[in-house]
């Protein structure tokens, strides 16, 4: 049975009955394999070169110098060590001056991986046995390139001068684009001290390296995992570098369920595929059922061929999804790691699986009911149709989608969503569609015969011509989602900001150089800027219960709890702030702040950590606990770059503390070289460009986008072949029409207009309710989410409608060509 | 050509036959079949004539187990095809008949031999390419067995057809109408095959046609009108 199964499949094949099918069914697994590749990819770069993304089988990393005790255990343990500080810094060569991400490492940097350097930017690298030694600095061509230097030149760091000896080209523990802002600069850590970088209120990181055998690095573990105190993390080889794994998980989930959107098309195709599939095998299935073939043995054989066709589909979609996931690593690689490793197999069971489940969900409804053919069809064709396919024979098919769903999404709350989401659209879609449908009816029977012609044809055919209305209006939805409605949100965002928005931010100001800073403003017209003071402080306890990263399920609530971070102070509420609830301090008729020991905090984080107006924070700085009262709740304007602050408090209760100042202000680019200037005469100071780090977001931005249209080019021609599914189930009608049509004298002229127009309206119909959708998400998208002010999009109304008729038409056209093309004796015959 | 003339093979008990009828037809079900009755004994060869709408197809239908009568009973080997279900009857079908139809039936996508292969298969028979190639060779098909059923004439379409009836040695043969597609110089060749291969392996042969001649070359004939049987039985 399974070898009349395979030959009567090799002979569809040769006959091109399994065409569609099969190119839905590569689309589905393509599209899903290519993302699972991809984020596989990504994986095991996290999984199996843990170690090299540490530098490291261990590592420490603290905002505070290291603790003595560790370095002993670890001696104890006889576990290799070593260490280093990064730290984000201003560099300078001649008069210009960037920000670098600096790491300063001890000869044994790094344990596990290797440094590559090379004598010049993109020259060929060579692998190095750790870092610079003193004097010297390895830096990314970037730099190089900001700077005008070149390997050979001096470069300050501090108060340190630097030869750049080779250009950095690889670092095992460097993150991608996303997680960097700027350039690397590396050095050794003994020329740190003579920098004068490492002061109160620097953001220095602390990184103690291990490395040695499994079990020392599991006893060193167990023993010091309790004693970790505020600001201490350890990262090992299974939990290595969080940052990179969420966004990982984030990236897996968006582009996964991009990819679904494409395998729910790829299914009505490869539902109206199967369904002529098994039409066009009644009569053979008429034959073996009188040849004396079972019922059992029909079922057994198109099992057989579904499970081949499913093993074939789901081997060579892997295949091309595999490759189709290059494009995804080339665009967004680099954002995660340096160098991705090849993939493992593990997709391939996914798309494996994919290939099945369509077919098992959608394609076995129809063909299973072949074995039911009436025997007696043999000798009167009209016997034995197929029974109208039904939403209840496809609830398996629909459940399999479900699945796909939750296990792309990966939590079930988004799954559900994303479920809700989809059916949302479909029904919105199908309304639309209908709506459209049975408005094209009542159209007065007027003009071109041809043109008659081709409407009659879509009202005919409701159910398909609706179908494809959705499927096409889907596709085009997205396209027009990525493609203009993106665009304008892109331009509200950055319009919203005003021309003069600061694009300069100065952190690290000492209080000792808050005058002569002040003054060197002036001096060298550099605009008049206010300076506000910060004091690192870490939360300890809210409302006297204290606070501990484990008590938050949320990611980023955990992050803000572990870590320090910034109190400010200030008399007047300012300006970007609005008060949502308590009072603002009131200064009394001396000027003073009657009760200092007030708090007023930004909402958004008040709702993460939970705390609420009247409670009391307990702060600790710089060892001694500040204490005081939430008294009111402020909202925070962040994307006007002015600087901000979580928590501020009176004067009085912070001012006496370790501070440091930062300001921010609107730098005319022409005048770029006065910040250069600044950086001269203050080598402490750290400027962040916000205009480059915007361009830099804007690229991340775009290579995001660029990699999720292309997952949606999936969706696309996943679209198309429901379009060619539906011209393919009516085509031996048509071709039979036509052939009578033209026997009674109609030229091909006049055929071709008539299919053209079918196509055309069909396409410009889904372009309408294309436009329609991506107009009002546009819009829920810029009120609700991004809280914009959207302007509707005339392009949309225009562009929808006119790349629907071309696209469907030209698609439409090319699919039908045989209905034209073969000479009507033929078709005439063979019907 | 009556040799072995020996028990019933075939035997028919008051066949009735009727389908719900069309709106706008009075009644609401149509007579097809009524009161057959009759025997067919093994090697035998019947002829059933009637004009179209006779009801001939339906009778061959019933004979066969692809429809189930409204009343009455089919024993093929004294077994009621009535009694079985469809898939028994389907292996019934396998073992003991063998069919031939006007249109031919042959699955367009497989080869001569593959379809003459096919009810061997079906039935389990290991040698099945080796039989399929000697019954191919024997209708003089044997340089032809790898074209499919467009590269062949009609006749030779049939003669594929008769060797894949033949091919399991089928107690019974039926045939519909097997010359109606063919021109009368094709169609005597195939029906002297027909004869030929019925007396080299005694099968038990029944035809439905409306071609009196050929009707005339069996050993009985079935006159059937309206539905019922007017002769012969």
């Amino acid at each position: 049975m399974m070898r009349l199964a395979l030959r009567l499949l090799r002979r569809d094949w040769r006959s091109g009955e399994l065409r569609v099918l099969l190119a839905a069914l590569l689309i589905a697994v393509t599209c899903v394999t290519a993302v699972a590749f991809f984020t596989d990819r990504i994986g095991q770069a996290l999984n199996r070169q843990a170690g090299e993304l540490l530098g490291a089988d261990l590592r420490l990393l603290a905002d505070h110098p290291i603790p003595p005790a560790w370095r002993e255990q670890a001696g104890t343990l006889g576990l290799r060590q070593a260490e280093f500080r990064a730290f984000r810094s201003m560099v300078m060569a001649g008069e210009g001056a960037r920000l670098a991400e600096i790491k300063a490492a001890a000869p044994a940097y790094p344990l596990r991986g290797q440094l590559r350097i090379a004598p010049a930017s993109f020259a060929a690298s060579q692998a190095v046995a750790g870092p610079p030694p003193r004097g010297q600095a390895w830096v990314e061509p970037l730099l190089l390139q900001q700077l005008g230097l070149n390997v050979g030149d001096r470069i300050e760091v501090g108060d340190v001068t630097l030869r750049i000896t080779a250009v950095l080209s690889a670092e095992p523990d460097r993150s991608g684009a996303m997680f960097s802002i700027a350039p690397r600069l590396l050095m050794n850590l003994a020329d740190l001290p003579a920098s004068g970088l490492e002061q109160e209120g620097s953001r220095m990181q602390y990184v103690l390296l291990l490395a040695g055998p499994a079990e020392a690095v599991t006893r060193f573990r167990v023993a010091m995992a309790d004693r970790l105190a505020p600001g201490e993390r350890l990262e090992g080889v299974r939990d290595a570098r969080p940052e990179i794994r969420s966004a990982l998980q984030r990236a897996q989930r968006f582009l996964g369920l991009a990819a679904v959107v494409g395998v729910v098309l790829a299914c009505v195709a490869i539902a109206m595929a199967a369904r002529r599939f098994a039409r066009r095998h009644l009569d053979t299935c008429a034959v073996l059922r009188c040849l004396g073939a079972r019922q059992a043995q029909i079922n057994r054989l198109f099992l057989w061929q579904m499970l081949t066709l499913g093993l074939l589909a789901g081997a060579l979609g892997s295949l091309l999804g595999f490759a189709a996931q290059g494009v995804l690593a080339a665009l967004l690689g680099p954002l995660f790691v340096v160098s991705l490793p090849p993939a493992s197999l593990l997709p391939v069971l996914m798309g494996l699986a994919v290939a099945l489940g369509g077919l098992l969900g959608f394609a076995l409804p129809p063909v299973m009911q072949l074995k039911s053919v009436p025997t007696l069809r043999v000798l009167r064709r009209e016997l034995g149709g197929l029974r109208p396919a039904s939403a209840g024979s496809y609830l398996l098919g629909l459940a399999v989608l479900a699945a796909l769903v939750a296990w792309q999404a990966g939590d079930g709350r988004l799954a559900l969503a994303m479920i809700a989401g989809l059916a949302a659209t479909a029904l919105v879609l199908w309304l639309g569609a209908t709506l459209l449908v049975r408005l094209l009816r009542r159209l007065p029977r007027r003009g071109q015969v041809a043109w008659r012609f081709g409407l009659a044809n879509l009202s005919r055919r409701p159910g398909a011509s609706v179908a494809q209305v959705m499927a096409f209006g889907l596709g085009l939805m997205v396209l027009l989602l990525l493609g203009v409605v993106r665009e304008d949100l892109l331009d509200a965002w950055a319009g919203r900001l005003p021309a003069d928005a600061p694009n300069r931010f100065v952190i690290n100001i000492q209080p000792g150089q808050l005058a002569e800073v002040r003054a060197f403003f002036r001096e060298v017209g550099l605009p008049e800027a206010e300076f506000h003071p910060m004091v690192r402080a870490r939360l300890r306890a809210i409302a006297g219960k204290p606070v501990v990263a484990d008590d938050y399920r949320d990611e980023h609530a955990r992050s803000l709890v572990e870590r320090e971070f910034n109190l400010s102070w200030a008399t007047q509420l300012p300006v970007d702030n609005t008060l949502v609830a308590g009072r603002w301090w009131q200064a009394g008729s001396d000027g003073k702040i009657a009760d200092a020991a007030q708090f007023s905090v930004e909402e958004g984080i008040a709702r993460r950590l939970g705390i609420t107006l009247g409670e009391r924070l307990s702060y600790d700085i710089a060892g001694q606990t500040v204490t005081a009262t939430v008294t009111s709740l402020r909202s925070v304007q962040w994307d006007s770059f002015r600087a901000n602050f979580f928590v501020l408090s009176p004067p009085a209760l912070l001012q006496d503390q370790p501070a440091s100042y930062i300001t921010s202000f609107f730098l005319d680019p022409r005048h770029a070289e006065r910040l250069d200037a600044l950086i001269k005469r203050f080598p402490n100071l750290t400027v962040i460009d916000v205009s480059a780090l915007m361009t830099q977001i804007r690229g991340i931005i775009e290579r995001v986008v660029l990699a999720v249209e292309y997952v949606f080019l999936f969706t696309l021609a996943a679209g198309l072949t429901v379009l060619y599914a539906a011209i393919q189930s009516s085509l031996d009608e048509r071709l039979r029409e036509n052939a009578v049509l033209r026997a009674l004298g109609a030229r091909r002229r006049r055929l071709w207009q008539s299919l053209a127009s079918e196509f055309v309206t069909l396409g410009a119909l889904a372009g309408v309710l294309a436009a329609a959708l991506a107009s009002v998400l546009g819009w829920v998208l810029a009120r609700q989410v991004l809280e914009l002010d959207y302007t509707f999009n005339l392009w949309l109304w225009l562009l929808g409608p006119l790349v629907g008729g071309l696209g469907v038409g030209l698609a439409g056209l090319l699919g039908t060509r045989r209905v034209v093309s073969s000479p009507p004796l033929v078709v005439l015959r063979q019907a | 050509m009556l040799q072995s003339l020996s028990e019933v093979v075939l035997k028919v008990e008051g066949l009735g036959k009727d389908v719900p009828a069309l709106a706008g037809e009075g009644a609401d079900r149509l007579t097809i079949l009524s009161d057959i009755s009759l025997a067919i004994r093994g090697g035998e060869s019947v002829a059933i004539i009637g004009p179209s709408g006779s009801g001939k197809s339906t009778l061959l239908g019933l004979l066969a187990g692809l429809d189930d009568p409204s009343r009455g009973r089919v024993l093929l080997d004294g077994v009621d095809l009535g009694a079985l279900g469809e898939d028994d009857r389907a292996s019934l079908r396998a073992e003991k008949l063998g069919f031939v139809f006007q249109s031919f039936q042959l699955l367009p996508m497989l080869t001569a031999l593959e379809n003459v292969m096919l009810p061997l298969e079906l039935a389990g028979r290991t040698d099945a390419h080796g039989r399929a190639a000697e019954v191919l060779a024997r209708v003089g098909l044997g340089e032809r067995l790898q074209h499919t059923p467009l590269q062949l004439s009609g006749g030779e379409q049939q003669r594929v057809a008769i060797a894949r009836a033949f091919a399991v040695g089928p107690s019974l043969l039926l045939a519909d109408e097997p010359t109606g597609n063919l021109d009368p110089h094709t169609g005597e060749r195939v029906i002297q095959l027909l004869f030929d291969l019925n007396r080299e392996q005694g099968t038990t042969l029944v035809l439905v046609t409306h071609d009196r001649e050929l009707a005339a070359r069996c050993d009985r004939v079935l006159g059937l009108q309206d539905g019922r049987l007017v002769s012969g039985a």
